[in-house]
């Protein structure tokens, strides 16, 4: 397994660049991969992130754009907004998740 | 990250729920991608952005041999006599079954599935012969539809794209 390291961190990552152990994620991080898909963070992408982590941890699959949508009251065009040209992998990449598992 | 983004476009002719998701899903999968959508709607494909129609597709059991009797919880593979499907209600009974195993999915509505896709950036689009041919004008259509456009002008918008026919 491939580690990188992010923020001063050396964490796992896969072939695509994705963390792979969702504990090795820190705020740090979050920020520091964000820059890169080049978003700065503010209020509105934390509380996507805040509610993508929870939901993840709570049923172990990273959740889906619809999932986002449905438990944390920000409607898909903002999501769309917050995370411009492919939120379903840029969310999942700053949250320190593994790409969505399902398809809505 | 300069490139061009991939862009893809789907051709909607089919009104039946199992050819009217395919789009959906594939088109959704796509945005959440950062993949460019454009979907043009023609013929039956038209229902799906029909006001008057869209929350009334169905799907018929007559001439679908892969619809077998193990989706009402009868197991194995036993079929539905053909003969069967000229019953009135059966291709109620059938959409509504379907129907219900999406909702279990999670799957939205197609109405609502086109709102959050037009929401995430996917550009809609109407085939004037087919809007002629069945005597509709633009009013007639869910919000989100963005023109009526000829063929000719579906081609022009879609270069570069790849191009699913449904």
């Amino acid at each position: 397994m491939p580690t990188k390291v992010i923020a001063g961190k050396e964490v796992q990552v896969n072939d695509e660049g994705y963390l792979t152990n969702p504990a090795e994620w820190t705020k740090e991080i979050a920020i520091e991969i964000a820059k890169e898909e080049g978003i700065e963070l503010t209020e509105a992408h934390w509380k996507v992130i805040d509610f993508s982590r929870s939901a993840a941890a709570s049923n172990g699959a990273s959740p889906t754009l619809r999932t986002i949508t449905d438990g944390s009251g920000v409607s898909t065009k903002e999501l769309f907004g917050l995370f411009p040209k492919g939120p379903a992998k840029k969310v999942a990449r700053i949250s320190g998740l593994g790409k969505p598992e399902g398809c809505v | 990250m300069a490139e061009e983004p991939r862009k893809i476009a789907f051709i909607c002719s089919k009104g039946n729920l199992d050819m009217v998701y395919p789009a959906l899903v594939m088109g959704w999968a796509a945005l959440g991608n950062g993949i460019d959508v454009t979907i043009f709607f023609t013929f039956w494909g038209m229902d799906m952005i029909n006001k008057a129609r869209v929350d009334h597709l169905e799907i018929p059991p007559i001439a679908n041999t892969s619809m077998k009797m193990n989706m009402m919880g009868i197991p194995g593979y036993i079929g539905i006599p053909q003969i069967f499907g000229i019953i009135p209600g059966m291709t109620a009974f059938a959409s509504w079954l379907m129907k219900k195993k999406m909702k279990g999915l999670k799957v939205p509505p197609v109405r609502e599935y086109l709102e959050m896709m037009v929401d995430g950036g996917a550009k809609l689009y109407a085939c004037k012969m087919s809007v002629d041919m069945f005597d509709l004008k633009k009013e007639d259509f869910i919000p989100g539809v963005i023109d009526i456009v000829t063929a000719s002008d579906f081609m022009d918008m879609t270069e570069g794209a790849q191009i699913v026919f449904i």
